[in-house]
């Protein structure tokens, strides 16, 4: 195990794949002599040369085509969004070539892409440029969608997508590349995807909550844990395939549940596990789903009406003491 | 496509090889009564959705495809019958895709829109306006950083010409000199829309000269000037690993879909009131031009007659069959059919 930030534990996953494998390629802005937006590719046109890091114009449709068209032909391309708010020009690509080709063609043409970078709220970056950009994707049938939110699931899971013989969306987030943890540093080191973790165990209530919400509800469990209630934080890491099993075996044993998101909540996340837990735990459940969102308003820039838009450390907690009856107590 | 059969050899009395020349026809006349058989196949209700029929075009895909190896790749739009089976798909099997069924080409999940023939290297109908010019290049990417000397031939309409794609994607394969070929088969019409309506340059091979890649206009009504300036493209890609566009000017006899007019989807537009929006309408005077493609293309007819010749008899004999075999099995698609 080395301690090493978000940002280098994705790096290390790229320099490892491609080592590995020469048909593995990075293709994205300023992927190569700028060495990333976000520094998450540094180093790597040195070590792998510009046939295999490849900086593109500004044409996000284009290039995310591109590299669909040379996953077709077997290379295995990783093409990195600046930030997934681009990945809308891209959307097409994204859902009628990547993820439809292997079935429309009979399993003929199957298309081993990961397209990632960073996504979610970022710090005063306004509407355009701060966004939860998973809902558009996970709902396509074909994509598979991952949000790492330590530095280990960076890693392992970004091998594992690179692995993978079908299309991954993988986003990451701005405001956790300098996060710093534990990485193993075996390069054969990977996360299936498709597996939740159990971040904190208790006894009480299931958080479901990923990436800066992940961290925020951390904070609330250790809030709540001096009130006496003991909160259970399930990670699902992959948002499809989503691992149902590993939280409803934590509803059977907490039975409340709290989903935390940081997008707008119509149709998101949480409306989805809140769909699956009442089909498959709902005699488990002792009170409701109790969803804890994004406004539903597009992001602010200033700084205090940011902090409204997302979801809040106190307003989890509220949630919390909400589901568990235990409000003024 | 399907093995030439040989019978004369020396000169015709077009000036090519006659085996050559009968290869040609032979393609072009199965591509022309699959279509014929696959427009009565729908008529039937026996084959669902869209019907983007190849007629008018054979001379495109034959002339193109009579230039490349087997380890060349094509891909297309959704107009894709003529491609596909001009990289050599089995017709059969081209045919049982369109009537729904498992041992279509992609499995009876693609339909008309999306044949796929991994076999022949033939990388797919796209069905978004465009869209499969990035793939294109892409799979020309494939190429290049895999060090071999294949090319693909990416056909794509008029339509697709004010699509941003088209041009992110000339942009990218001329920037990185990737040996695609960009074929345009400018039939004049996207759907209803004349060029002159939707393209402030209609002369689409000048949009090549913008990007610095060589870049022609060709009759594309004429199976040998197709093969001529594919061929110095083919020949020029592989050399320098650079791009080409080429504009062939042709036409399609049958409207955008074959769905008859007063019932399905509007398939042309505003413009079914309107005579001069109405390419299938236009049909005849083309053909009277004579610009139909098989036209003094048969063996042994000097005056370009549309006389079947022995040829013609035995491709015929060959796919009725086909589609026979689709329609002993349209029990299956009683439930799939929505009309």
């Amino acid at each position: 195990m080395a301690v090493m930030t978000y940002r280098e534990a994705l790096n290390l996953a790229l320099r490892e794949e491609m080592r590995r494998d020469p048909r593995v390629f990075v293709m994205g802005e300023e992927v190569g002599l700028y060495e990333g937006a976000y520094k998450v590719t540094q180093g790597l046109l040195k070590e792998f040369g510009p046939a295999r890091v490849v900086d593109t114009p500004i044409a996000e449709s284009g290039f995310t085509g591109l590299g669909i068209g040379a996953a077709m032909l077997g290379l295995r391309p990783v093409v990195e969004m600046m930030t997934f708010n681009f990945a809308l020009l891209a959307l097409d690509q994204i859902v009628n070539s990547a993820a439809k080709m292997c079935y429309m063609s009979g399993g003929q043409y199957n298309v081993p892409l990961v397209i990632r970078g960073p996504g979610g709220p970022a710090a005063q970056l306004a509407a355009q440029h701060s966004q939860s950009m998973e809902t558009y994707f996970y709902h396509v049938p074909g994509l598979k969608v991952v949000r790492p939110t330590t530095p280990m699931d960076a890693k392992g899971l970004l091998k594992s997508a690179i692995r993978d013989d079908n299309p991954v969306i993988f986003i990451e987030a701005e405001t956790l590349y300098p996060v710093k943890g534990e990485v193993p540093e075996d390069p054969d080191f990977v996360i299936p995807l498709g597996q939740a973790i159990v971040r904190r165990e208790g006894t009480d209530v299931t958080v479901i909550a990923y990436m800066g919400m992940m961290y925020r509800s951390m904070e609330a469990a250790d809030e709540l844990a001096k009130e006496g209630i003991s909160v259970e934080l399930v990670d699902p890491r992959t948002l499809r395939p989503m691992d149902v099993d590993t939280i409803i075996g934590s509803v059977r044993k907490t039975h409340h549940v709290v989903v935390v998101e940081a997008g707008a909540g119509f149709a998101g996340m949480g409306s989805e596990i809140s769909a699956f837990v009442t089909e498959h735990a709902f005699d488990d459940l002792d009170a409701p789903v109790e969803r804890v969102t994004g406004a539903n308003a597009p992001m602010p820039y200033a700084r205090n009406l940011e902090k409204l838009k997302t979801p809040s450390k106190d307003r989890i907690a509220a949630a919390i003491r909400r589901v568990c009856n235990a409000n003024g107590s | 496509m399907a093995k030439t059969i040989p019978e004369r050899k020396g000169p015709s009395a077009l000036g090519v090889d006659a085996e050559l020349a009968r290869r040609l026809l032979h393609d072009m006349l199965l591509i022309r009564r699959f279509e014929e058989k696959a427009a009565e196949a729908y008529a039937l209700g026996k084959v669902g959705g869209f019907l983007h029929l190849y007629i008018g075009e054979e001379a495109v895909a034959v002339g193109a495809t009579s230039v490349l190896r087997a380890d060349d790749y094509a891909i297309s739009a959704y107009r894709d019958h003529g491609h596909c089976l001009a990289k050599g798909a089995d017709p059969r099997r081209v045919m049982a895709e369109l009537f729904g069924r498992r041992d279509g080409l992609s499995k009876g999940k693609g339909g008309s829109m999306h044949l796929f023939d991994r076999s022949v290297n033939f990388l797919g109908g796209h069905a978004i306006v465009g869209a499969h010019l990035p793939l294109a290049a892409g799979a020309a990417f494939a190429i290049k950083y895999e060090g071999r000397d294949a090319v693909v031939v990416c056909y794509f309409g008029d339509g697709a010409v004010p699509q941003g794609e088209f041009h992110e994607s000339l942009n990218l394969g001329a920037l990185w000199k990737l040996p695609v070929i960009y074929l345009c088969e400018n039939n004049r019409y996207a759907m209803g829309t004349s060029t002159d309506r939707a393209l402030a340059q209609t002369e689409i091979w000048k949009f090549g000269q913008t990007y610095g890649i060589p870049s022609e206009k060709v009759d594309g009504m004429d199976v040998l000037a197709i093969r001529e300036v594919v061929g110095r493209a083919v020949a020029r890609t592989r050399r320098d690993k650079t791009p080409s566009l080429i504009e062939a000017d042709t036409y399609r006899f049958r409207p955008l879909d074959a769905r008859p007019g007063g019932r399905g989807v509007p398939d042309e537009g505003g413009g079914r009131a309107g005579k001069a929006a109405r390419p299938d309408r236009d049909a005849p005077r083309a053909r009277a031009q004579g610009r139909d493609p098989h036209r003094g293309r048969r063996a042994g007819d000097r005056e370009g007659r549309q006389r079947p010749d022995r040829r013609g008899r035995r491709v015929r004999r060959r796919l009725p069959g086909a589609a026979r075999r689709g329609a002993v099995h349209r029990h299956l698609q009683g439930g799939l059919r929505w009309r």
